[in-house]
Formats: structure tokens, C-alpha cells, sequence
């Protein structure tokens, strides 16, 4: 069977969930007859219409508001936003309306919100942004960021069926560089759950979307320089986080680093780090450390833009110091 | 689609302005136009960072508009209005450096394009991506110079898209209500990327919009860098003497994609050719001026000046250092943070650490 590329994973869950059920539907700007920035949507429009393939205005409250509304009576949306950077558009009404809707008046609200997100690609501030964490602090809503084609694609399927609200943050960076065989037939990942995307006995890197990749260059080079035995631990889930498989991969090893493209302050790595004191302390035998971007906008120039993110020497630098410990 | 203009209508008042004031005018839509195509080389050429924007067919909207500014009057440009940054005194050599994210670049690599401003001398504000935004900013630029009793003027641009975002509408409404001096351009030039105004806006009229607030909404041919002059200038007029906001709706065609990647598969057969062989605004200016005895060799001299100024801008920017890994770190704040960061990655302290306080903490002195 051929590769199939993280964002191919990404459009056949879509064409996939539409074809199973008449009430999904997307929305987007230029998702239509352009196929979407990115051609995610890329031949949805010819497949399934104009009336399930909904170009929008530049709104993304608006529309992100009245994919709630649909959802409500029963509907299925999934919304694109062009860039994850403007959800940030739609805040108030993903953090207020949607996410309270269940809690407060028992009104179902399954729908997407998904969009390319992070950075490596030379994109200046307001088109690499990782705004998970703005979104990890509100309860009623889930959160999944896929690092491999085939959780792209059945984590979208999930996210697609979930009878909640998701946001789906896809690494762009990871679109087309990523690939490999998909399973055949229905192939759904379950929100809520990580992945041991490698095995490893002296230290665990706990990371998500396209600092897995950078995780393991690190790991490889680990093991072969110092031979270390690196765990990769892939979240795939944000919210809700894998408490399990957090702590089984701490009792394993004993020395966690938490890698993440996202600021550090603020950022996951926090929350993760606090969770392990609580439910693993006993079993540590180092602090967590955490690698992540420095606390500023991320800036476009590479020079910048390398210096900001985390890389692979960043990595390997904070693992050998958590080694020695 | 039948454009009127209310100004337009009279070439020989020639909107008001001298001979060397038309003639100036030509050179900041060639200079556009010119630079923009030096761009596209370096960007051929792999120089520029990220993509690239084309103002092309759409000069006129950019320049006749900030034309009708004083010195003093502030702006503030979107992706396609470079040329009204020149105006606003932008200098090639910056818009070169920013495409090629060197480190002494306006934003010093920190920002991309023409995401730049300068509000200490030159009076424009640098964009952000989120669209709309800058109409809320305005308003509030706008409305200090009420309040301090300033006899300025601010100009913000947003596109047909942009006039659909909650920003563009709470910006403009605010702005109305407490009467500050605000010219709003609604440049409707056909797309949102490959979204057409009709898909985007169920009124026939972007500046029909300008009823829902109470204030006055004209519209005007684009494409006509005098009508474009005028109309502003009538509405900067309006907003200097007290008269509040006005929403200009500016007929023009983008005629490139939405960035130098996108192919335009979507535009009907035929329509952008029809555009640049019938509608140029470039061509329409050079043919109304030969038309009014200026001569073709005079226009060529400024051409050539064009040409000298864009070289050597591309030769100082070519030259150009990469910016400093570490400057990324600065400037995020005013003052550098009390305390060295809590956090440092293994092997790197911040620059905190390594001096006590860097020169250029937390100003743009590049
Ligand atoms: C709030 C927001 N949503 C989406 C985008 C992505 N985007 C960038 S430009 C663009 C189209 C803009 O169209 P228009 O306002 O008509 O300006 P034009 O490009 O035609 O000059 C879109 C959708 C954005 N920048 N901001």
C-alpha cells in the first residue's frame, strides 16, 4: 500500500466521515473550489457540494458560532481555521459559549475546530503560534495534536465523532514531511490516550506534534553517542491529558523531560510537570526538566527562529544533564 | 460593473494639484510597482524569506489615497499598500531588508514583508496578520487626536475580506460614535484569497455598510489614482474639520494571487487580462498625462530614477548582516525583567546574564 502523508491522513478522515454521515459538514475560508490553504479540503467541494463544503466570510466568530449552533440540532461541523493563529478570533465564544454549553444547559456541541499550527517554517509571529495552552485551562473542551499521518487521520475521525467540541491543531511543518501506510478500513485513534513512539529504559522525553520528531533525532543520537536508552513518549491528546501513561513511563525510568514547541511559561510542560509530582514523586530519581521556545513572539527571521524553538542540541544537552544527574 | 466616482469626472481639474504634485504621484505608483517586481526576483532567486505579496493593478488605490495625507496624519497600511507606505516616506531599502529578514531590517527579523511602521517620524503603523484589527487601533489613534485636540487625520486600509471580521465592524462602530477623524478604505479589489466579494458580503455595496454606523460612505474608482486622490481627500477634509469618520469603497482587481504561490485557478477565464489590457492604473496615469503635454522622455527619467533607487536599495540590503540570534530575545518588555529568567535552556543563560543591560533593550533603535 502507498505513504500516505500526515495531511492526506488529515483529508481522507474528512472525506471518509462525510461519506459515513450526511450531518458533517465544513466550513472554512477558501475550503471550497480552492481546496483550503493548505489543500486539506482539496476535492471535498466536487464530492460533496457546496452545501457541505461552505466557503465563509472572514468571521471567525461568526462561523465558529454557527457551527455550535448547528451542532446543537445535531449537526456534525468541522471548521478550518486558515491559520490556528486566528482562532484566537473565536476565543470567546469557543472558551464561553461552547465549552460551558453541556455544564451549564445540557446542549451537545460536536464539532471540529481544526487548522495548520506551529512553527519550523519561517512564518513570523501570527502564523506559527501554538495556542494550546490559551485552551488547555477550559474545561469542556478536548484538545488533540497529532504527530504521524496515521494518528492524523484517526484522531481526526475521533475528533469528527466525539460528542464534544475538539480543537485539532495540525503541525504544518509535519504536513507533507511526514508520512507512512495506513492501516486499512475505519481507523480511529482514541482521544485521551499517548503513545510510546519509542522504547527506552534510562530517560523519557514526554512531547507532542513535531517535537516527537525532534525528540527522537535526539533519542537516536542519545543512544548512539552516549548510549542512553531514550523513551519517547508522543502525547497525541492534550486534553484530556494520559495520566497513565505519564506515570507508567516515569515509573520505567525514572528521569523525565517534558519538550514542547510552545512558550515555556504558561506552556504544558507546567501542567505535566505538576501532575507527575503528584501522582509519581516517589518514583523520580531527577527534577523534570523541560525544554520548550523562549517567552517572546516568535520571530520570522531563520536566525530567530532557530535560536527560539526548541532543537534537537537543546534536547540532547538537557537529557545528558538529566542522565548525569 | 458600472463604477461611478463622484469626483472623477472632471480631468482637467486635475484634483487640484501642480504639475510636479502629478508628476510625483507617477513616481510613487512606478516606484510600487518597480519595487514590487524587484521582489519577485529576489524571491525567485530564493532571497526572500516566507511569501510575497503583490500590490499589482492596485497601485493607484495605495498611492492616490495617502496622497491626500498630511506629514502629520497617521497610517496604516495592509498587505497590499505598500505604495502608500512610500508615500508615508518607507524607503525601498526597507521593504528589501524586511523580505529578506536581515538584522538590520525595520523589525530586525523579528516581523515579515511590510508588517512595519514607524510612528515616531514617519506617522504609518506597522500591520499585524489578524484582519480588522488595525480599524480598532486606528480609531483609538484617532481618537487621541481628538481628545489632545490635534488637527490630524489617521487613514486605515482594509480589504473586501477584512470588512467582514467583528474587529472591522467594532472599530469603525466605536470610531463613529465618539466622532474621531478617521478615513476607513474598504480596497475591494474582488478576492479574499480566492474567496469573491460576492461570497463574502450579501451587500451590493461595501460602502453601503457606512449607513449602518451614520456615517458617510462613498465609493470610487480605484483604478484612477486622481478619483482615488480625491475622494480621500474630501474625506480627510471631513474628519480634520470635526466631521467624524467616512467609509470609502475603493473599485480595483487584484491581479495576482492572493501570494505569489497561489495560481488563481479560480478566476474566471479572461478576467485578469481584461483587467490589465483595459484597466491599468498605471497605464491609464501615463496615457492622462502625455494627455495633458507631459512628455514620454520626462516619465522615462523618472523611470530610470525608479530603477537607480531600487538597485541600489537591493545592493545595501544584499549586503546586509543576519540579525543576531540573541537579539530574539530582547524587547519583549519596556525593562528588561527584574530577575535573570527562571528558566534557561541547558548550556544557554539569557542574555540577561551576559550583559548587564543591552543597549538596544527594549527599543526599535536598529
Ligand atoms: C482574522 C483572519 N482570518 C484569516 C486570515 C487569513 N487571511 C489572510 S489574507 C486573507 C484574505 C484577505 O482578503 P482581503 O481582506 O479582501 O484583502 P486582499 O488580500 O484582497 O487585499 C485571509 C483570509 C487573517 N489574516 N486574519
Amino acid at each position: 500500500m502507498a505513504e500516505v502523508t500526515y495531511l492526506e491522513g488529515i483529508r481522507q478522515a474528512l472525506f471518509e466521515e462525510m461519506e459515513r454521515d450526511p450531518n458533517v459538514f465544513c466550513l472554512g475560508e477558501d475550503i471550497g473550489a480552492y481546496g483550503g490553504a493548505f489543500k486539506v479540503t482539496d476535492g471535498l467541494l466536487d464530492r460533496f457540494g457546496a452545501d457541505r463544503v461552505i466557503d465563509t466570510p472572514i468571521s471567525e466568530t461568526g462561523f465558529v458560532g454557527a457551527a455550535a449552533g448547528a451542532a446543537h440540532m445535531g449537526m456534525r461541523p468541522v471548521c478550518e481555521m486558515q491559520f490556528i493563529d486566528f482562532v484566537s478570533c473565536a476565543y470567546s465564544i469557543l472558551t464561553n459559549y461552547v465549552a460551558t454549553a453541556r455544564y451549564r444547559a445540557f446542549l451537545p456541541c460536536p464539532m471540529v475546530v481544526r487548522g495548520p499550527s506551529g512553527g519550523y517554517v519561517r512564518g513570523g509571529p501570527f502564523h506559527s503560534q501554538n495556542p494550546e495552552a490559551a485552551f488547555l485551562h477550559t474545561p469542556g473542551l478536548k484538545i488533540v495534536y497529532p504527530a504521524t499521518a496515521g494518528d492524523a487521520k484517526g484522531l481526526m475521525k475521533a475528533a469528527i465523532r466525539d460528542d464534544d467540541c475538539v480543537l485539532f491543531f495540525e503541525h504544518k511543518y509535519l504536513y507533507r514531511r511526514i508520512k507512512e501506510e495506513l492501516p486499512q478500513g475505519d481507523h480511529v485513534v482514541p482521544i485521551g490516550k499517548a503513545r510510546v513512539a519509542r522504547e527506552g529504559t534510562d530517560l523519557s522525553i514526554i512531547t507532542y506534534a513535531a517535537t516527537v520528531w525532534k525528540s527522537l533525532e535526539a533519542a537516536a543520537q542519545l543512544e548512539r553517542e552516549d548510549g542512553l536508552s531514550v523513551e519517547v513518549l508522543d502525547l497525541r491528546s492534550l486534553l484530556p491529558l494520559d495520566d497513565e501513561a505519564i506515570v507508567a513511563t516515569v515509573r520505567k525510568t525514572n528521569r523525565v523531560l517534558i519538550v514542547h514547541e510552545d512558550t515555556v511559561t504558561g506552556g504544558i510542560a507546567g501542567e505535566i510537570t505538576a501532575r507527575i509530582n503528584d501522582l509519581a514523586f516517589e518514583w523520580l530519581d531527577a527534577p523534570v526538566k523541560r525544554v520548550a521556545a523562549h517567552d517572546v513572539p516568535l520571530p520570522y527571521a531563520p536566525q530567530l527562529e532557530d535560536f527560539v524553538l526548541p532543537q534537537v542540541p537543546d534536547i540532547v544537552r538537557a537529557a545528558r544533564w538529566l542522565a548525569a544527574y | 460593473m458600472a463604477v461611478t466616482s463622484a469626483l472623477a469626472s472632471d480631468p482637467a481639474a486635475r484634483a487640484g494639484l501642480s504639475r510636479d504634485q502629478l508628476l510625483e504621484i507617477y513616481y510613487w505608483m512606478r516606484l510600487t510597482r518597480s519595487l514590487e517586481e524587484r521582489l519577485v526576483n529576489l524571491y525567485r532567486q530564493t532571497k526572500v524569506v516566507g511569501g510575497l505579496f503583490r500590490s499589482l493593478g492596485q497601485e493607484a488605490c495605495a498611492v492616490g489615497s495617502a496622497y491626500a495625507l498630511r506629514r502629520e496624519d497617521v497610517l496604516s497600511p495592509l498587505i497590499r499598500n505598500l505604495g502608500s507606505m512610500l508615500v508615508k516616506g518607507a524607503t525601498p531599502v526597507e521593504v528589501v531588508r524586511q523580505y529578506m529578514a536581515t538584522g538590520n531590517s525595520p523589525t530586525r527579523g523579528r516581523e515579515l514583508n511590510i508588517h512595519f511602521g514607524d510612528l515616531q517620524e514617519r506617522n504609518f503603523v506597522g500591520q499585524i496578520s489578524h484582519l480588522g484589527d488595525m480599524v480598532p487601533v486606528m480609531a483609538g489613534v484617532t481618537l487621541s487626536f481628538k481628545l489632545r485636540k490635534e488637527p490630524r487625520v489617521g487613514l486605515v486600509y482594509v480589504g473586501d475580506g477584512a470588512t467582514s471580521t467583528g474587529a472591522f465592524h467594532e472599530g469603525i462602530n466605536f470610531a463613529a460614535v465618539q466622532r474621531c477623524p478617521l478615513v476607513v478604505i474598504a480596497e475591494n479589489n474582488g478576492y479574499a484569497y480566492s474567496t469573491p466579494t460576492s461570497r463574502q458580503c450579501a451587500a451590493e455595496r461595501l460602502a453601503d455598510k457606512a449607513v449602518g454606523y451614520g456615517i458617510p460612505g462613498l465609493r470610487a474608482d480605484g483604478n484612477d489614482v486622481l478619483a482615488t486622490f480625491e475622494v480621500t481627500k474630501q474625506a480627510v477634509d471631513r474628519a480634520r474639520s470635526g466631521g467624524g469618520v467616512t467609509l470609502i469603497e475603493l473599485m480595483t482587481y487584484r491581479r495576482k494571487g492572493h501570494a505569489e504561490h497561489d495560481n488563481q485557478s479560480y478566476v474566471p477565464a479572461g478576467e485578469i487580462e481584461r483587467w490589465a489590457a483595459e484597466n491599468d492604473p498605471l497605464d491609464r496615469y501615463v496615457e492622462r498625462l502625455t494627455g495633458e503635454g507631459v512628455s514620454v522622455s520626462e516619465l522615462e527619467g523618472i523611470d530610470a530614477r525608479v530603477v537607480q533607487e531600487i538597485d541600489r536599495a537591493t545592493d545595501l540590503a544584499e549586503g546586509s548582516p543576519p540579525p543576531e540570534p540573541r537579539d530574539g530575545l530582547l524587547g519583549v518588555y519596556a525593562d528588561p525583567p527584574s530577575a535573570a529568567a527562571l528558566w534557561y535552556r541547558e548550556g544557554l543563560r539569557t542574555a540577561v546574564e551576559q550583559h548587564e543591560r543591552p543597549a538596544s533593550w527594549g527599543t526599535h533603535d536598529g
